[in-house]
């Protein structure tokens, strides 16, 4: 075995690259659960890959076969059910997981210098992965399969011009058909190693800037640990908690994430008597429906998304460590998550009277809270230096400003 | 008691090796289970399986006509042979595969084999006086059996019964 390794190493650098990304990997110490989900994600996205190239063999992308090809993995093919609820939940899993490890990184101010690019290649990862989710959730060919496509699809004519066009290409026809299943088909199979591309540009974004940690500031070397075994060890222990819920849900619930209405099979001259989508996707389509004007509505809801990448550039408080040491920014960041909550439960329900207008004022929230930020950030600053930090932290953030005065 | 002792006692350092590789081989286990349900979904599914019977309705083959029907999506010949073809057979021993006829037949008159030839899986052509496989030439006469050619074994007989005078079900003995 050590001959095979010294004759691998000779010609390809295995040893030095575990070393240098795994057993001497260096890492903070106080990291906690919190910052286990970036390995979760990962681990999330390979039971997609997985399980999706199961399903691919015996899923038929063409209208009239693909709702009963999915019965016939539920019913037909050797533990098919088990194949796609493993899938189905998986989707839903691997959105909470990433929620959670973005709320992290907002709570903790990991999107701050120098970690912008490592922030922005995970909003990449975010977009691509509900681009997947989106055309995956077609593949069933169902009624909130099919509408959902339809309504979304239908987004894009609020494009100036050319919206009729863009929609019409999309779907490669004149509505959702055949050939809108077939390219999300070949689509939803393609982005995932897209996303696996994109994880690799972000784990090296990664460890060029190293891992953030709860305190803020910047550990001395001693304060390292390797990765491995000590972080392989509370990543595996998470996964359990985690693989524990999740398979709960595969087991037991296994339709929780599954809108009944979707067991009805896809009708071009029918909606539903209530159209909503997938529960990830409630907040921004409840920013859609607050904004009374088509392209008004989109815009709102595509900035809701793509907003997080300014994060670094809004919040320009220096004192590090994030929420901790940072009270305001911390109530902002707890009504900010209410808000989102607030605005899935709008999300989920038919918009009239009262809840319409929670909707409109939690859109308004939303947008102020990142629109106030830069002002809020500054002034928070001020304050807390004056009322006092731990040593370090104000070294730290001291020592930014200095810098960032000295620039200028 | 400072750490350096612990790790320099053997004791201990045996049953962190067995903690170490208890758990390794608990992981090994359900990393192992984990792929059954992949493998498994790879085998035939059970809309498949139940394809592994065929009722077949002799009573529209008249004597001297060959039909070819299809049993698990391979196809099976089903011969109502004459009087004369039995005879014939009965005499002959076959070729390369010697087999007695009677040892092939349930009943003289009908000849079922699986139509796929035993050398490279092509399906062979009725003739007058057996079948002959287009891809290579082998030749079987009217009892399946091999007479000439690069086919190494007499046609395979199919699993089958008769569940009415003129009604066999193939697929089970």
């Amino acid at each position: 075995m050590n001959k095979l390794i010294a004759w691998v190493d000779r010609r390809f650098p295995l040893t030095p690259f575990i070393k240098h990304e795994l057993t001497d990997y260096p890492t903070p110490r106080n990291l906690s659960y919190w910052w286990g989900f970036g390995f979760l994600a990962g681990f999330v996205l390979v039971i997609q890959i997985v399980t999706g190239i199961f399903l691919a063999m015996h899923y038929k992308p063409d209208s009239n076969l693909a709702f009963d090809s999915v019965q016939h993995i539920m019913r037909e093919v050797n533990y098919g059910w088990l194949i796609r609820y493993l899938h189905s939940t998986g989707a839903s899993a691997f959105f909470a997981v990433i929620y959670t490890h973005m709320a992290r990184t907002l709570y903790y101010g990991s999107y701050r210098r120098p970690r912008e690019l490592l922030w922005w290649t995970g909003q990449g990862l975010l977009l691509l992965m509900m681009a997947t989710a989106f055309m995956g959730y077609l593949l069933p060919w169902g009624q909130m399969s099919y509408w959902g496509a339809t309504v979304i699809t239908n987004l894009f004519k609020a494009t100036p011009v050319y919206g009729e066009q863009i929609v019409t290409w999309l779907r490669g026809g004149f509505a959702v058909d055949d050939p809108t299943l077939t390219r999300f088909f070949s689509l939803h199979y393609l982005f995932p190693f897209l996303i696996f591309a994109a994880v690799v540009i972000h784990l090296v974004a990664l460890h060029t800037v190293r891992s953030s940690n709860p305190s803020g500031i910047n550990l001395a070397d001693k304060d390292n640990i390797p990765f491995h075994p000590y972080f392989t060890i509370k990543d595996l222990f998470g996964l359990g908690i985690f693989m524990i819920v999740y398979l709960l849900i595969v087991f037991f619930k296994p339709d929780l994430f599954i809108d009944a209405a979707n067991n009805i099979p896809a009708n071009p001259m029918q909606t539903p008597a209530d159209i909503v989508p997938e529960w990830y996707f409630l907040p921004f389509y409840a920013i859609l429906r607050s904004v009374p004007d088509l392209a008004g509505g989109v815009v709102a809801m595509a900035i809701s998304v793509l907003i997080f990448a300014a994060m670094p550039y809004l919040d320009r408080s220096r004192v590090t460590g994030g929420a901790r040491y940072r009270p305001i920014y911390r109530a902002m960041f707890y009504i900010f998550v209410i808000d989102i909550f607030v605005l899935g439960y709008v999300g989920a329900h038919p918009p009239a009277g009262t809840l319409k207008m929670v909707g409109e004022v939690c859109t308004a929230i939303y947008f102020l809270t990142f629109l106030l930020l830069p002002f809020v950030s500054r002034w928070e600053e001020r304050f807390v230096l004056a009322r006092g930090l731990p040593p370090a932290v104000e070294a730290m953030a001291r020592k930014e400003i200095a810098e960032a005065e000295g620039n200028v | 008691m400072s750490e350096e002792n612990t790790i320099k006692d053997g004791a201990d350092l045996s049953r962190r090796e067995f903690l170490g590789t208890v758990t390794a081989g608990v992981a090994a286990a359900g990393v192992a289970a984990a792929c059954v349900p992949f493998v498994s979904s790879m085998n035939p599914s059970s809309d498949v399986l139940a394809k592994a019977t065929t009722e077949i309705d002799l009573s529209g083959i008249a004597p001297g006509e060959e039909k070819t029907f299809p049993w698990q999506g391979k196809p099976v010949f089903v011969v109502h042979r004459t009087p004369e073809e039995i005879a014939a057979m009965a005499a002959s021993k076959g070729g390369k595969d010697p087999e007695p006829d009677a040892k092939r037949v349930q009943k003289p008159e009908w000849l079922v084999v699986i139509g796929i030839c035993t050398h490279l899986g092509c399906v062979p052509n009725k003739t007058e006086s057996g079948w002959l496989c287009p891809c290579h030439g082998s030749v079987y006469d009217n009892s399946g059996r091999i007479i000439s050619g690069p086919a190494p074994r007499n046609l395979d007989l199919p699993p089958y019964h008769f569940v009415a005078e003129n009604k066999i079900l193939i697929g089970k003995a």
